[in-house]
């Protein structure tokens, strides 16, 4: 028989406020345990929460990125249950009226020349606390409580069971971590548990229309795990139905050491949490002009800044868009998709760039190399578009990922990397010499500054016609054999000819007028 | 509506109170008592009416997000039952 | 330090003229003039009260700390104040303080074996408002444990005795409050109220006291019982002396969501005016089954007065009256169980000596630290909340008590104020409930409705029942009618002397 896995994701976002979500208490990563707890956060008996303005802000700012509903009132509930690292035995949470309702996601799935879109929709998003840290090192045979992290306020992004296979998941779960760092909501750093997943997997047979018994994977916290643990999973279903089993409804921990999932709770022992409205908290509220407000200060989405990049003109991305809004959902969610998206679409549709749809979305990958690129194109100017790029995409981001750094962290600037491009349309050096000049840049030499680079080094291409011309009448008069074998219909003995040119020069001259040289002398003698 | 030993049971064991059969037993005739009283809240009909979960209709108010609170660690700790290297000890957590 | 700390037992005949009785019974304004007028230091005087607690309490059992060391630099910080000119209303002037009160250094127990070991790293927003003031704490007062009774009976320290008769409760849960005022071992206190913790004390003692409209007084650090319902309010002998005590305790707290945003008023504002065309409402429900014959003649005598004073009287209907205990005790339940689920013996309170594993330490902890009544509510909390009946029960208590709130509505249309008894009864007999919680919880019967309600809401005294024990008349106002209902109780307390009587054998 054949399976069809059904997964829906959870995923946990820290929201990168400077203070907790019911707290003054800050939030910075790796303080001494528990200096970043303060009364409210060890649950003092007495303490009351208040609600931090900045959590609400980038959950306003997410359920708009996805085309969401903002609900007003939004509700805190109580979710009841005892464990050493929630100290008041109740987490503040949201749940019959979370703060975001609905939204959707599109993701790029295939590859190969077989790329196309996908769009997950999302059930909710809402905002709660995270939970404290138990160290399980051994501390006189005890666990070890750290509170500083009790209080981080989190969005919880809930998705409908609409992926189906390990690698849509991981490719949702990838779209979102670049949104939420778009939109400046979350530092996205899984090591430090900033952005974690839950998955929930089914499996049924392929053409059935109800859905599977599932299994919950708790805290994936990386993109391989998420993968893995999910492809474990859906061959534990399916060798289990296969073997006329039935699959039990459990929480289960992904183990990476051995690459399986196995029991944390069953069903029957789920804990019933008594949700109930938390009673210190009152009914949030948030203005249309407070949305309006938050509107307008976020950044243009990558998804429309994708087609924009893709666009031949403004013609052309306006109807891209209009392709990409037209989402089949209910009526007023709709209503809702369109308003949000021509409000944060792009803020000047001329800068269309025409690129493959690869580079357009290597170019979108995250917000800093978006800008890096047009602050680049800013400078070469349009006609450039397709060499800046390459360039980009190749040798920027491929030093980039040999020396783990991030495209804000790149040592030559938009500016510089401009400057090189320059040289390059302009002649002035050949795309090889380029990379060399490059290098140069990248280790700051000159003041990153390539016109200055290739003057001292002597790099600078030899276009001279006369001059090219000499040398090549030097060569062919040096290597008649050549000569004769590109007569008899050596091609080779052509590409000899012209090596031995750019070896005279070191390089620097001007392939293409080589070649166009070489040939008329050939065809000449 | 009539309440069981069980229920007490499993109502105790959410709520991470210890009770003896004792205990259970007298909680059940106590709670079967309180019951009755609230079960007179079934005979109003109410479908038309909203929940009421606060005394005064107003609205959340918020903070700004600015850190106000400094380290007490120490101060929080000297009344802690058992702590260590800064941190709150409790049974080993089996996850 | 506890009260069986105190180690000496205090002189078996101790002179109780020595803080003389017009100083007994001396108002807040007498006695502030009387420091502002330095024929008394607040040194002096803290330490004339701490003398009487020092007598009185083994027999009362008001308090679960007292500390003379702290109260007493306390005076002398208020002396300085008073010194240089900086005093203000409440100045030196000793008040006795709930437990439940959170109080930086002080043992805050909340009358509960789970916070026996609690010394608060911090105070509560009330707490800070008196300390500003440069008010004396004179010690932390008994109460039931967690705020949960009616008689004082469930505190870990043992009950309350009444000081009209030491065989009876005090009523609760704010009885160490109440006694401490009415055996006059503190010039006022403070108490919480979440179903009538504030005035079914007051009136069982023969004291007035007061819980103004939700919001109004902050609840950061008062140790919550049920949220939605907890209010904190002032204690004293008489209006004009809770309207000062009130000045100093309502106002907006930024660190409390429910605090109200409201500019300050002074309550004592309208203490003077008269009572001519007040419409008194007399809800029929309070006056039928369930009042003994001896409050319902306090009651009615009382309310006789204010028709002297040239109010009217209208009858009004508050017609799901009876359903306001059953809602309660879904409600407050509730939101305990959850309130309560912090104490766990993790960071701070009661950790059982021995356990097996982490399960077995929260569940002994838990088991060994609350008392027996505390329990049964956490029982009842979970219970309703959990799932399956969750609907019937929790949002079922939710739509009632809208109905509950929109009758006071409808009454006020036609009426300024509402009035009736505070309890059923006069105090009862130590032991005579505590076996039998419905019985218990029908005490609150005509307090309970107002927290349901949100509205504030009062008592004073208005005479003595049978066993010359005292009548309390509960005066339930509007929203944000405190300074109404206070001028309303001063008016009735000139014409009568109710809020001055003593008990015998407490006076010189």
């Amino acid at each position: 028989m054949q399976w069809e896995i059904v997964i829906g994701l959870e995923v946990h976002t820290q929201l990168s406020t400077r203070s907790k979500i019911f707290s003054g208490a800050p939030t910075a990563f790796g303080a001494a345990p528990n200096s970043q707890a303060c009364a409210v956060d060890i649950a003092l008996p007495g303490v009351l929460p208040v609600l931090n303005r900045g959590a609400v802000e980038r959950a306003i700012k997410f359920g708009l990125a996805v085309g969401a509903k903002i609900n007003s009132p939004s509700i805190f509930a109580r979710k009841n249950y005892f464990y050493p690292d929630l100290p008041k035995g109740y987490q503040i949470s949201q749940y019959e009226l979370p703060v975001v309702a609905g939204g959707s996601v599109k993701i790029q799935i295939g590859g190969d020349g077989n790329e196309c879109e996908k769009t997950i929709r999302l059930t909710r998003a809402h905002l709660e606390e995270d939970a404290g840290k138990s160290l399980h090192e051994d501390f006189q045979g005890m666990t070890g409580i750290d509170l500083n992290r009790a209080g981080t306020p989190l969005l919880e992004i809930v998705s409908e069971p609409d992926m189906r296979s390990s690698a849509e998941a991981v490719a949702f779960a990838k779209t979102l971590h670049s949104l939420v760092r778009w939109i400046d909501i979350c530092d996205g750093n899984m090591q430090e548990g900033s952005f974690r997943c839950d998955a929930n997997v089914s499996v049924r047979p392929l053409g059935s229309d109800k859905l599977g018994t599932r299994c919950e994977i708790k805290n994936l916290n990386s993109f391989r795990f998420l993968e893995k643990a999910i492809d474990y999973e859906a061959k534990r279903q399916i060798e289990i139905l296969e073997d006329g089993g039935t699959i039990r409804q459990e929480t289960r921990l992904y183990d990476s050491d051995k690459d399986e999932t196995r029991t944390m709770r069953s069903k029957e022992d789920a804990q019933d949490y008594r949700y109930f409205p938390d009673p210190d908290l009152l009914p949030l509220e948030i203005s249309a002009d407070w949305i309006e407000e938050i509107r307008a200060s976020t950044p243009e989405l990558p998804m429309s800044r994708r087609y924009r990049f893709m666009a031949r003109d403004a013609a052309s991305y306006v109807a891209m868009l209009q392709e990409h809004l037209d989402i089949d959902f209910e009526a007023d969610l709709h209503d809702w998709v369109q308003q949000t998206h021509r409000e944060i679409i792009a803020p000047d549709t001329q800068k269309t760039y025409a690129l493959s749809a690869y580079d357009a979305a290597m170019l979108t990958a995250d917000k800093n190399t978006a800008d890096y690129f047009e602050k680049v194109i800013n400078d070469v100017g349009s006609a450039n578009t397709k060499l800046c790029a390459n360039w980009m995409t190749g040798e920027v981001s491929g030093r980039l990922h040999k020396e783990a750094l991030d495209i804000a962290q790149c040592p030559v600037s938009p500016a510089q990397l401009a400057g090189l491009l320059l040289c390059i349309s302009d002649g002035t050096v050949s795309g090889k010499t380029a990379k060399d000049v490059f290098d140069a840049m990248w280790r700051g030499e000159c003041d990153g500054n390539a016109d200055i680079i290739i003057e001292t080094k002597g790099l600078k291409q030899i276009s001279d016609a006369g001059e090219i011309e000499q040398l090549i009448d030097g060569i062919l008069a040096a290597n008649p054999q050549q000569v004769a074998d590109y007569r008899n219909g050596k091609e080779k003995a052509f590409n000899s000819l012209v090596g031995q040119a750019m070896k005279a020069t070191k390089g620097k001259a001007n392939p293409a007028q080589v070649n166009e040289l070489l040939k008329k002398k050939l065809g000449n003698l | 509506m009539s309440l069981s030993l069980d229920d007490i049971k499993r109502v105790a064991n959410l709520a991470c109170i210890e009770v003896s059969e004792t205990e259970a037993a007298t909680a059940l005739t106590q709670l079967s008592g309180i019951f009755g009283l609230i079960e007179q809240m079934q005979a109003v009909d109410t479908s038309a009416i909203e929940p009421m979960s606060h005394a005064q209709d107003v609205v959340q108010r918020l903070r700004d997000d600015t850190v106000t609170e400094s380290d007490q660690r120490e101060l929080f700790q000297s009344i802690a039952p058992k702590t260590e290297a800064g941190l709150y000890l409790v049974p080993k957590v089996i996850e | 330090m506890r009260p069986h700390d105190f180690g000496i037992h205090p002189p078996l005949f101790y002179d109780l003229s020595r803080l003389a009785n017009t100083m007994l019974n001396s108002s807040l304004k007498q006695l502030s003039a009387l420091l502002a007028a330095k024929k008394i230091s607040s040194v002096e005087l803290t330490g004339e009260f701490l003398k009487r607690v020092k007598a009185l309490n083994p027999d009362y059992n008001a308090f679960i700390t007292v500390d003379e060391k702290m109260s007493l630099a306390q005076a002398q910080a208020a002396d300085a104040m008073i010194a240089s000119g900086q005093a203000r209303p409440l100045t030196g002037i000793p008040i006795a303080q709930k437990d439940i009160f959170c109080t930086k250094g002080w043992l805050t127990t909340c009358g509960s074996k789970m916070l026996s070991n609690f010394v608060s790293p911090y105070d509560a927003g009330v707490i800070e408002r008196f300390n500003a003031v440069g008010a004396v704490n004179i010690g932390k007062t008994n109460m039931d444990e967690f705020a949960m009774g009616s008689s004082n009976e469930t505190s870990f320290y043992g009950p309350v005795k009444n000081p009209w008769d030491i065989t009876a409760v005090p009523g609760g849960s704010s009885g160490g409050s109440a006694c401490a005022v009415a055996a006059r071992m503190a010039p006022a206190a403070t108490g919480t109220d979440t179903g009538g913790s504030i005035r079914q004390p007051a009136a069982l003692c023969g004291i007035s006291g007061i819980k103004p409209t939700y919001g109004l007084v902050s609840r950061y650090g008062m140790i919550a019982f049920a949220s939605s319902l907890d209010q904190g309010g002032p204690m004293a002998k008489s209006a004009e002396d809770l309207a000062l005590m009130l000045n100093v305790m309502a106002g907006f707290d930024t660190r409390d969501s429910t605090s109200l945003q409201r500019a300050s008023e002074d309550y004592a504002r309208d203490l003077a005016k008269p009572l001519q065309g007040l419409r008194i409402g007399l809800p029929k429900e309070y006056f039928v089954e369930g009042m003994s014959a001896d409050v319902a003649r306090a009651v009615e005598a009382a309310i006789g007065e204010y028709r002297k004073l040239g109010a009217e009287t209208v009858e009004v209907s508050l017609p799901n009256t009876k359903l306001s205990i059953p809602v309660y005790y879904v409600l407050a339940p509730a939101e305990a169980s959850s309130n309560l689920s912090r104490f766990d013996g993790v960071r701070y309170g009661h950790r059982a000596p021995e356990y097996i594993d982490l399960n077995d330490m929260y569940q002994k902890s838990r088991a060994q630290g609350f008392g027996a009544e505390v329990k049964r509510r956490i029982l009842i909390g979970t219970y309703v909340l959990s799932h399956g009946y969750y609907d019937a029960y929790y949002i079922q208590a939710q739509k009632l008590r809208r109905l509950i709130a929109q009758d006071f509505a409808a009454a006020f249309a036609q009426c300024d104020i509402i009035m009736g008894p505070t309890t059923p009864t006069t105090a009862f007999a130590l032991g005579e409930k505590s076996g039998n919680p419905v019985q218990m919880y029908l005490s609150d019967t005509y307090t309970i409705a107002t927290n349901l309600a949100g509205l504030p809401g009062m008592s004073i005294p208005a005479g003595f029942g049978d066993n010359n024990r005292p009548v309390g008349l509960h005066i339930i106002g509007n929203y944000f009618a405190e300074a109404q209902m206070l001028n309303v109780a001063h008016q009735y307390q000139q014409v009568t002397d109710w809020h001055m009587r003593m008990p015998d054998k407490l006076t010189a």
